[in-house]
């Protein structure tokens, strides 16, 4: 029998039971695109924790003020100020040679207005290097420029969505906004960066340090009220600059060969690379979930084929008695599972995109993924199904006797 | 053409002109096991059917006609001895290699007709030349010409609900004939139809004997095995009578030997009797 024969065979003895039929190939449709909108979103989750991690920048270790114990208690992070000035200038020193960049990073929340409207963002004082380990640039304006950014002059870059909340209709350049009351003059504003890690990138002010230290922060002076960027000159000098930093502080703490860390030497990379780890993990979870559906579909496909062997035995008596060999009798029913499946497999292709594409545009807001190979995998895979499944109903149908079959009553 | 039966008179392709029996049985014995209980149904027969044979095998249930008709028709095996069919030993082949046989040489009437539901008499008759590996032109050509042997050339579209018993069982017989195989294996197959379409049924197997299609007839009805030529009885598992007898003939005019379209006008007759 002719592959061509046996498939429009097979198609119409589905179509015969066209509710058995659908409701079979549900399981299939709903198993596929389980798989296929699990690995999808298993992608667009890893996708987006690299890209928060790359947003941060790259090269860059973060040092903290922490990590003390008091009475065995650790504090943790920034919960005791020692991090100083004076450690940020020997940082900027060049006694450690992969260090390239160095930057403040003192951030709190504020309330910003312009004559046009106001808004809470967030204010990060900083210096003029900072923009550049961020690679950020402006798009009207310009940022501070190195004197401006160790001055505590009263200037500041708007990020865009901040740009847009102040100045509706106006140029925000050469603009006065007031920062927690004081005046500030606008000098530039950013390239929009989107969505990041932390919600909106573009939802910032920048200030220079020395003005956030004088009108914003509430700490001591003589500390840094906030976090240390440390940009390397290249990704493998990691280790070696972080055993150089932690060196360089303890002696500038003047710590006991005994006494632990007073600070934290981080590294987003790792952390990461962590992430990532975890986010990887929960879509393989997510993917043995899905398939653990599919199988069920598969299940049911193998249940509906033996029911259909069972009701069509004396069919199968009548072809096997005309000449029909064990093997086409077995072609037959596989095909049928073939066909049932693989249609469902189509439909789940769908239903997967729909899925995809639901979770990427409402649900997590990330890049959409559907790879051609997860589709055909998937497509290949429901094939494989109905072949696996089909094949010990289609066994059954030719180990059938010919004559016990013909008398067969329903 | 050497012709070994008299009646076969038409082009055939798998007939007649082949030196040999068309059927040798010899010993065949068949064994059931059901639990501790050995059953025989059939005790050592030995049979020879020659080619355009018409012939009714008889006998009580229990007799063992069903299975002699089973290892006849090639859907079962005998436990014992040889079973030569068209010269070639048939009696140890695999599950395989019975069905092609029967798919080239036996074609099968049902008592109770055995046709696919809901699948139109033309898709009925083509069905065994599916296995055959034919295109779906030639199919539907011989599955025509076919339906036309037995006059329902003009209800190939119609599905077995659709079609009278004497009908249903015309179409049974023109898919036992489409492909051409030398042998027509009738199990009981006037037993569900009343004794007008019985009498029709019969006539067209008359008129493939006239063709020179061996008819094989199995049945208990002693009024059936009166339109075969030749009666074998069967009592136990062995044969208790074989003899040879004018065969009653169905159709009213047809003289065996000379009617060369004696099926056409069979089934002429029928379809005339049931418009």
């Amino acid at each position: 029998m002719n592959l061509l024969t046996t498939l429009r065979l097979a198609f119409r003895a589905l179509w015969r039971n066209k509710i058995r039929t659908f409701l079979t190939m549900l399981g299939i449709v709903f198993g596929i695109g389980a798989v296929i909108a699990m690995v999808a979103a298993g992608q667009g989750a890893q996708q987006s924790v690299k890209d928060v991690f790359d947003s941060l920048g790259t090269n860059v270790l973060s040092v903290e003020s922490g990590g003390a114990t008091s009475f065995g208690a650790s504090g943790g992070a920034g919960s005791r100020a020692s991090v100083t000035w004076k450690d940020f200038a020997a940082l900027q020193s060049g006694e450690i040679p992969t260090i390239r960049w160095v930057a403040p990073l003192l951030t709190t929340k504020s309330q910003v207005a312009s004559e046009q409207g106001n808004w809470n963002t967030s204010v990060t004082g900083t210096n003029a290097i900072w923009f550049q380990i961020r690679n950020w640039k402006t798009t009207q304006g310009d940022t501070f420029d190195q004197d401006t950014g160790e001055a505590s002059a009263k200037v500041v870059v708007l990020g865009s969505t901040v740009a847009t909340q102040l100045f509706p209709n106006a140029n925000p350049v050469g603009q006065a906004i007031r920062i927690a009351g004081q005046p500030y003059e606008v000098l530039g504003v950013l390239e929009s960066k989107g969505q990041g890690p932390m919600g909106d990138n573009d939802d910032i002010v920048v200030i220079p340090y020395k003005t956030y230290e004088q009108k914003l922060a509430k700490g001591l002076a003589k500390y840094v009220q906030g976090r240390v960027l440390v940009s390397m000159t290249d990704d493998e000098a990691a280790d070696s600059t972080i055993a150089g930093i932690t060196d360089l502080l303890r002696e500038q703490h003047q710590l006991k060969a005994t006494a632990d860390d007073d600070f934290r030497v981080r590294n987003p990379a790792e952390f990461a690379k962590g992430q990532q780890d975890s986010t990887k993990r929960i879509s393989w979870l997510l993917a043995i979930v899905a398939a653990v559906s599919l199988a069920v579909g598969g299940i049911g496909v193998m249940n509906i084929m033996l029911v259909s062997v069972i009701e069509r035995t004396r069919e199968i008596g009548i072809r096997m008695a005309v000449g029909a060999t064990p093997k086409d009798v077995m072609t037959q029913f596989l095909v049928e599972a073939l066909a049932l499946s693989a249609v469902g497999g189509v439909l789940g292709l769908g239903v997967g995109y729909l899925g995809a594409y639901g979770m990427a545009h409402w649900i997590f807001k990330w890049k959409m993924f559907f790879p051609a190979t997860t589709a055909a995998i998937a497509f290949g895979v429901s094939g494989g199904v109905g072949v696996l499944f089909g094949l010990y109903p289609a066994i059954r149908a030719s180990q059938l006797d010919p004559i016990t079959a013909l008398r067969y009553e329903s | 053409m050497a012709l070994v039966d008299p009646g076969a008179s038409l082009p055939s392709p798998r007939r007649a002109d082949r030196p040999g029996a068309l059927i040798e049985m010899r010993g065949i014995e068949r064994t059931y096991y059901m639990g501790d209980n050995v059953v025989r149904a059939l005790a050592g027969v030995d049979l020879t059917i020659e080619r355009g044979a018409s012939i009714a095998i008889m006998g009580q249930s229990g007799s063992g006609k069903s299975t002699m008709m089973n290892i006849l028709g090639c859907l079962d095996q005998p436990t014992k001895g040889t079973y030569a069919l068209d010269g070639r030993d048939v009696s140890r082949l695999s599950r395989a290699e019975l069905a092609s046989v029967r798919g080239r040489m036996i074609g099968f009437v049902f008592q109770s007709f055995n046709l696919l539901s809901r699948t139109t008499a033309l898709e009925n008759v083509e069905m065994p030349l599916l296995y055959q590996g034919l295109s779906s032109r030639v199919r539907r050509a011989r599955a025509e010409a076919a339906l036309e042997r037995v006059g329902l050339h003009n209800r190939g579209d119609h599905t077995p609900n659709q079609l009278s018993g004497g009908q249903q069982q015309r179409v049974a017989i023109a898919r036992a004939l489409v492909c051409e195989a030398p042998i027509i294996m009738a199990d009981e197959p006037t037993g569900n139809l009343d004794t007008r379409t019985s009498y029709e049924v019969m006539a067209i197997l008359q008129g493939l004997v006239a063709q020179g299609i061996t008819v094989v007839l199995v049945t208990h009805e002693p009024d059936i095995a009166a339109y075969a030529r030749r009666v074998v009885t069967l009592r136990d598992g062995l044969v208790t009578e074989d003899r040879t007898q004018t065969p009653v003939i169905a159709g009213g005019s047809m003289a065996g030997d000379a009617a060369a379209h004696a099926a056409e006008q069979a089934a002429a007759a029928a379809a005339g009797a049931h418009p």
